[in-house]
Formats: C-alpha cells, structure tokens, sequence
C-alpha cells in the first residue's frame, strides 16, 4: 500500500511503512531498547513520550524518543542493550 | 528571534485543535504546537494503517490560518514567553493569550515485573500500534480500568493482534451501573454497543486485576487477581493501565494554580476557562479527565475566550457542564480497589529511570525526601511515572516540578540554534 521507509536498527536493516516511529523500527530489531542503571532490559512503556524508557540513539543523538520520533530513510539507530 | 502569535495553543489533541481553529476564525494569529509530529493529540493519533474516523480527520486536517508546529516542546519560561525545543534547535515563541490543552497521561502502577520488556500501558499499546508495533498475531493481555481498555483492545484487534482477555478492576456491580449511566449519552452509549459488539467473544472480566508479570527478556505469562481465585495466563504483550491524570506541568511552571483536590492535580480555572494567571486559560483533559466531547467544547471555549469573544464562550457553558458530569461518573465507578495499592513489593522497582526499589521508600514521608535519600524522581521522566503512582498509593504526593519541564539540551537553555553535532548532550 503506501511507501516503506528503509534504516539501520544496530545496523541491521530495516523496513517500516511510512509515518511509522523509530520505536517500531527497533521492534523489529529488538526488545531491548536501553539498558537501566542497574542493568536491566528496557522497552518502551507508554508509548506518549512520558516515561523515556524508548530512549535510543539516532543519527549519532543520544536520548532520543524513539515513540515520538518519526522512522526516516537512511536514519541510523542504535540501541544501548 | 522570538517569534509573537495573538493566542498560542500548546498541545494538539482534541481541545487543542478546537481552541487553535476557534481563534483563528475570529483571525487572530495563532500557533498550535504540540511535542508530537502530528496534531491529533493521543485520542486522535495518527494510525499508519488505518484512517481517522471522519470527524477525528476533519478536525485534524482543518488548520486554516493555524501555525502548526510540530515537534516543538516546551521545557522552559524566559521573560514571559516560552523557550522551546525542536529538532533542529530552539525557539522563544510568545504570545498575548495561551491555551494551555496538554491533556493527559496514562495511570501506570507497579508491580512485579512490570519492567519487562512488552509490558505497556494499555493506551500505550494502543499509541504504538498506531506507530505500526508488530503486534499481528501476538497474544495480548489487556488490564487495569475504565473505558480506555475497550478502545485499546479495538485498536489491537484491528492491527490484527489475540486479544486474550480484557481484565477490568471494577468490580461487575460498577460496571453494570455505569453502563446503565450511559442512557444519559447516547451518542456515548451508541459508541459503547459498537466496541462491544466489535469485541464480541473476548472475555471481558471484572473484579479482576494484573499481580504479577514473568518472563525472561520479555514478558511470557501474567498472574490475574479474579475474583475465583488466581489465573495464569500467557501472553506476549501486556498491557495495563488505570486510567488517566492530567498533565499539569506546563501550567505549574507558569504559575497558574492548581487544584489539588484530588489526589492528582488539576489546573485550576474559572467557569470561562482562565486560570489563576492573566491571559493564560487551559482546556480538556488538564482541568480533570472527562474525555473527548469535554475536551472538543472547552477547547472551542477556551479559543473564543482567547481571542476576546467571550459572548461566544458563554453559549458554550451549558453543554460543557453537561459533558463534564460524565467525568464524575467515570471516577466514581472506576474507583480503584484498595488491593492495588499494595501490587509492588520491598523488590519492586517504582522508579524505573533511577531503578529505585518500594522498599527503599520506606519511612519517607515526602517525595523530596525520598528524592534526595534515594534518587527516586530524579531521572528523565522528572517523576511523571513514579511520583504519579506513589502519589495514587498513598505515599506521598508528587514533589513540584522544576524547569526544564522536560529533560533538554544545553544549547537549547542557552539559547543557541542549529544544533551541531557535539551539542548532543543532555542535562535533565
């Protein structure tokens, strides 16, 4: 149906539909979306860009929403889990 | 640069769409921002497999005469106007009126293992289903309380997700009664029979909430309090939440007062709107929960005010009161049972941005104290997520918030624009 977007999830390549956000990307990916300052796993929780458990780098940013930020081609994400 | 609009709107959900267009149709020059990429608020989010119902899309799409700003987040007040961030740098926008619509955020409580992996809100679910989650043909527990369950579940069964139950706190008796209630809201009681009929066949049970999640890397099987006794069900998605607060923050750091109430704030404001600060009104979800149809009139409401009509925001009174009662209502059949409050144990994680554990919470009597002891609060989230639920458990109530009201760059405080590459630091 509509256009696809093409990025990088730690570097694996990935394919989302248009309007569709970095956090979906890096499901296809992985769950693991940021590792907390005792070490656990992480992935998103509320999915509204309250609780910063999405955070991951793009494009060489650190501490980006990943549910509020829209997946664009050749976008590089990269996860600290 | 400081950019001036007549009346400036934050937040483009529901209300803030309608107190955007309303003032720009008496030609005042208006903004209209909102954190998100694109206007609709949570509500009406954007879906990237299926369209908006026609009144939702109408309303998005009408922004005539509207500045709309996307991705613009206020963090912080400078010299009466608002400094604010955007991707490529920062703004300094001001304003003769502000609309103050930041809506509202999911409830969320702890509970053991509820900071695995695919464990969400339920709206959250909802709100990243819409993003496009892979959730088609994964096994989905619905959980927590109140209307927003069903329409999370209706979003998930159409994305193509087993929703393997819905599992409400109310206990049958409540329910019923609200259903009942609903006579008084047709179009809301029409609304209600169709998601039923759409979720015909998914069990729908009461009395019944979510004590624990397992899972390894991800959640695989939750335990559910019902009242026949303990359940375990598996599942790879779990999604739980109980209900809404408004988000209040934006309207703390400019001064307005809030009302407190109830054991989560509101921002305080007049019949017409206004709050306790000259030329600052709010509207919706942010002056209490009521839900859409309160949240579309006092933002029409709200942009008359703003741009000067007030004859005009006086006709709107009568209907606004009426839709404001059904928020009395939601509260008190969704009251939450007293059981919830002690779901988290001395090991469960209530901070999940400092991992700051229940029992090392114990003997604080205030969430400043317990911030500095413990670091509890203190992290990206600012205690959205952790001070709301301690707040909610009777602990004690969230500590004020402080500018940024969202963790922002340094070059943004500062005042600098574009971003280079080595700005990319955060202070939060």
């Amino acid at each position: 149906m509509s256009a696809r977007i093409r990025l990088t999830v730690n570097g694996h390549p990935v394919e989302v539909p248009a309007g569709a956000s970095v956090a979906v990307a890096v499901a296809h990916v992985t769950l693991r979306f940021r590792r907390s300052v005792s070490d656990t796993p992480r992935a998103p929780l509320c999915g509204m860009g309250v609780c910063f458990e999405c955070r991951v780098q793009v494009d060489g940013v650190a501490h980006v929403r990943a549910c509020m930020t829209p997946a664009s081609e050749g976008m590089q994400v990269v996860t600290d889990a | 640069m400081r950019d001036h609009y007549d009346v400036l709107v934050i937040g483009a959900g529901p209300a803030g769409l309608a107190a955007a267009q309303t003032a720009a149709s008496h030609g005042a020059r208006v903004g209209l921002l909102d954190a998100q990429p694109r206007p609709g608020g949570q509500v009406w989010r954007h879906d990237v497999q299926h369209p908006l119902p026609r009144d939702a899309r109408n309303a998005v799409d009408d922004l005539h005469g509207v500045d709309w700003l996307a991705r613009h987040s206020v963090v912080a007040t400078e010299s009466s106007s608002l400094r604010v961030e955007t991707p490529q740098g920062s703004r300094l926008l001001s304003y003769g009126a502000l609309v103050i619509a930041t809506g509202a955020r999911e409830l969320l409580l702890p509970f053991p293992g509820w900071t695995l992996p695919g464990v969400t809100g339920a709206g959250g679910l909802q709100a990243l289903a819409k993003q496009g989650w892979p959730v088609a043909g994964r096994r989905v527990v619905i959980a927590g309380s109140g209307p927003l369950l069903l329409a999370a579940a209706d979003t998930l069964r159409k994305h193509g997700a087993q929703v393997v139950g819905i599992y409400e706190q109310a206990n049958a008796g409540n329910v019923r009664s609200f259903a009942a209630q609903l006579r008084h809201w047709p179009a809301r009681a029409w609304q209600a029979a169709g998601l039923r009929l759409r979720l015909a066949g998914i069990p729908y049970r009461f009395g019944s909430f979510v004590r624990k999640a397992h899972g390894d890397d991800c959640v695989q099987r939750v335990d559910i309090d019902t009242p026949h006794g303990v359940q375990t069900v598996a599942c790879d998605l779990l999604a739980v939440g109980y209900g809404l607060v408004p988000n209040t923050e934006l309207a703390a750091l400019l001064g307005c007062a809030l009302d407190h109430s109830d054991i989560h704030p509101r921002v305080q404001v007049d019949a017409l709107l206004r709050t306790s600060v000259a030329n600052v009104y709010a509207a919706g979800e942010s002056c209490g929960i009521a839900g859409l149809a309160v949240a579309r009139i006092e933002g029409a409401l709200a942009g008359h005010r703003a741009a000067g009509h007030v004859d005009a925001a006086r006709a709107l009174l009568a209907p606004r009161d009426r839709e404001r009662r059904f928020g009395a209502l939601l509260a008190r059949h969704f009251a939450l049972d007293s059981r919830l409050h002690k779901l988290a144990d001395d090991l469960t994680l209530v901070c999940r941005c400092e991992d700051v554990r229940m029992g090392e919470l114990t003997g604080f009597t205030d969430a400043r104290a317990a911030k500095l002891a413990t670091r509890c609060g203190m992290g990206a989230c600012q205690g959205r997520i952790c001070g709301t639920a301690l707040a909610e458990l009777g602990r004690f109530p969230r500590s004020g918030s402080r500018p940024p009201i969202f963790p922002a760059r340094l070059a943004t405080l500062a005042g600098l624009s574009p971003l280079s590459s080595d700005d990319a630091q955060r202070g939060s």
